[in-house]
C-alpha cells in the first residue's frame, strides 16, 4: 500500500491517518427499494483485483469523507477527491 | 508406501534413495466427476475426503502455483476451537475431532501440537466475556478453564502483568488446542487423496468455467477444457475472481494478513498465547522460532505482502504483552490473501447453479478449519446435502438475517 495519501483537504499525508470504509463504487439505495437491493448494497463486494474506489475516513485530519481510487493488486494510487465531489461527478 | 518406524529403518539402511513421491504428477484426464478449484488445505481435504468417506474417486484438484503456496503455507498454524456462537462452535470443535485422528488417519505426521491456546483478559468486563465464552463452549462439550492471575503467574511468568493500560488478569484456556505443521497438513491430505486415486493437477489456472442450459460442464484452464459433473470451489482469497466467472455475486473481500517469525531460540514459550488488549497471537515452532501475527491491514489487497505500519503495530502489541521480545530479531514475514466474509465466518454451501458449489468466507480462521471444512464441503457435494454442523454457514443468511456475526462488527470486513 502506498504510504502517503494526497488530501485534497490536507495535502500530503501518511495512510496511517485514514481509516478505510470500503467500496465506494455502489450508491447507496433508496428507503423503500427492494430487500434484494440493500442485500446487495450492505453484503455483496465486486471484491475487484486491480483499479477499485472506496471511502476512506480522514479521521486523523480534516475527517472529511474521501474517495480512494487505487489499484488492490499493485497498491498504486491513482486519486482522491472529496466524497461529495465524488457523489457529483456520479450523478452528472 | 504406508509410513512406518519400520519403513524409516529400512529406506535408512538402503541410503534413503527409495523413498517414492508422496504423490503423482498425472496430466489432466478429460472429464472427471468432480473438480475442486484450489490445491490448498480446504481443497485436498475436501478431495481426501470425497474419495476416503463418501466414494467419489474419480475426482481431480486443480491448483494454480504449486501445491500449498498459497494460504497453508502462509498461516501461524493455530488450531482451536474456542468459538462462542452455536453455528460456529459445533464446527470448529468438530474440525478439532478431526485433527486429534488425523495423523492415524492420514498415515503422515503433521505435528499436531495440543499445548494449549490462552487468551489473555486485562479487565473485569473482558474477564466476563471470556467466562460467557467459556460456558458456550461447555454447552457444546469443550472443556474451558478460566486461569486467574496468581495461578497464569506460574504458568506463564514471563508477561507483562502490571502493564498500566493493559494490565493482564488472568485468561481462557483451551488445553486441548494447539498447532499442527502447516505445510505436512497440505502434504498429508495430498497423499492421502492421490492414494485414494484423486488425480492433483498443479500449475493449473482455472480461466473460465463453461456453462450450457444453466449448469456447469467443465473449466477452461491452462492445460485445456477439463468436463465435470459438479464442480466445487475452493480459492480463499481468489474465490470472487473465480466465483465472477460463474457470475457468482459473492459477500466477500480480499484482504491481507501477515505473520512473522524470529530467529530460533531454545524452548521459552510452551503455549499459543492470545493477547486480549488486540489481537496478537503468538507460538514457538517445533523449530525454536517465534510465530507471531495480529489484524489484518485494513485495506482489500491482493498482493501477498503487508505493510510497515501494520508490522510495527505487529510488534509493539507482542512487546507489550511480552516485554522480552523486543530482544528477539525477526527473520521473516510474509502476508496471505484473506477472503474476509461480512460476518467473519465461513460459506460451505451449493450456489444458484446445480451442480456449482462454493466453499470461502475463511478470513483469518482457515487452517484451524481445513479437516472439517473438507469432510461438510464433501459431504455438500456427494450427497447434496448439508453436514449437520455447517448447517449455519450458508451462502443466503445474509439475506434471511442469520449471519454468524462472532466479533458482533456487522458487515465491515476489516474490522473482523
Amino acid at each position: 500500500m502506498a504510504s502517503l495519501i494526497t488530501c485534497p483537504h490536507c495535502g500530503v499525508r501518511p495512510k496511517e491517518e485514514f481509516a478505510v470504509r470500503g467500496d465506494a463504487s455502489r450508491g447507496r439505495p433508496e428507503p423503500m427499494d427492494s430487500d434484494e437491493t440493500w442485500h446487495d448494497y450492505v453484503y455483496v463486494r465486486v471484491n475487484p483485483r486491480g483499479r477499485t474506489f472506496e471511502h476512506w475516513h480522514h479521521v486523523a485530519g480534516c475527517r472529511r469523507f474521501l474517495v480512494v481510487e487505487r489499484d488492490t493488486a499493485t497498491h498504486e494510487v491513482y486519486s482522491v477527491v472529496d466524497a461529495a465531489e465524488f457523489a457529483r461527478r456520479v450523478e452528472r | 508406501m504406508r509410513y512406518s518406524a519400520f519403513s524409516l529403518v529400512r529406506n535408512a539402511l538402503s541410503g534413503n534413495l527409495n523413498w517414492k513421491p508422496q504423490w503423482r504428477q498425472p496430466q489432466p484426464k478429460p472429464h472427471y466427476d468432480v473438480i475442486i478449484v484450489g490445491g490448498g488445505g480446504h481443497g485436498l481435504s475436501t478431495a481426501y475426503y470425497l474419495a476416503k468417506e463418501f466414494g467419489v474417486k474419480n475426482v481431480a484438484v486443480l491448483e494454480k502455483g504449486y501445491l500449498g503456496s498459497g494460504n497453508v503455507g502462509r498461516n501461524t498454524t493455530i488450531v482451536r476451537s474456542n468459538y462462542m456462537l452455536p453455528g460456529n462452535e459445533p464446527f470448529y470443535e468438530f474440525s478439532m475431532k478431526l485433527w486429534e485422528g488425523l495423523e492415524q488417519d492420514l498415515n503422515y505426521n503433521v505435528m499436531l501440537s495440543q499445548r494449549g491456546v490462552i487468551m489473555l483478559y486485562h479487565s473485569d468486563a473482558q474477564r466476563d466475556a471470556y467466562i460467557r465464552r467459556g460456558n458456550a463452549m461447555w454447552m457444546e462439550g469443550v472443556a474451558a478453564e478460566l486461569i486467574e492471575r496468581e495461578q497464569l503467574k506460574k504458568m506463564i511468568p514471563f508477561l507483562n502483568y502490571d502493564h498500566a493500560r493493559y494490565p493482564i488478569l488472568g485468561g481462557l484456556l483451551q488445553r486441548r488446542a494447539g498447532t499442527a505443521r502447516h505445510d505436512a497438513v497440505a502434504w498429508g491430505y495430498a497423499r492421502g487423496a492421490d492414494r485414494h486415486g484423486v488425480d492433483i493437477i498443479e500449475h493449473c489456472e482455472v480461466t473460465g468455467i463453461r456453462r450450457e442450459n444453466g449448469v456447469v460442464t467443465g473449466v477452461e484452464t491452462t492445460k485445456g477444457f477439463i468436463g465435470c459433473g459438479k464442480l466445487a470451489l475452493a480459492a480463499a482469497g481468489n474465490s470472487s475472481r473465480v466465483g465472477e466467472m460463474a457470475d457468482l455475486k459473492l459477500p466477500l473481500e480480499s484482504h491481507v494478513l501477515q505473520a512473522f517469525v524470529t530467529e530460533g531460540l531454545k524452548p521459552c514459550i510452551d503455549h499459543v498465547i492470545v493477547y486480549g488488549g488486540g489481537h496478537f497471537y503468538i507460538s514457538q515452532s517445533d523449530k525454536g522460532g517465534l510465530v507471531f501475527g495480529a489484524e489484518i491491514d485494513g485495506y482489500s489487497s491482493y498482493a501477498q505482502r503487508g505493510n510497515l505500519a501494520t508490522a510495527e503495530h505487529v510488534m509493539e502489541e507482542g512487546v507489550t504483552m511480552i516485554p522480552g521480545l523486543s530482544r528477539v530479531r525477526v527473520l521473516r514475514a510474509w502476508g496471505g490473501v484473506m477472503d474476509m466474509s461480512m460476518d467473519g465466518s465461513p460459506i460451505i454451501d451449493r450456489t444458484s447453479i446445480d451442480n456449482l458449489y462454493l466453499n470461502c468466507g475463511w478470513c483469518y480462521g482457515g487452517f484451524k478449519a481445513t479437516p472439517a471444512s473438507g469432510y461438510c464441503f464433501a459431504h455438500l457435494i456427494a450427497r447434496n446435502d448439508t453436514h449437520p454442523v455447517a448447517r449455519a454457514l450458508r451462502l443466503d443468511r445474509f439475506a434471511r438475517g442469520y449471519a454468524v456475526d462472532e466479533a458482533g462488527a456487522g458487515p465491515q470486513p476489516n474490522l473482523h
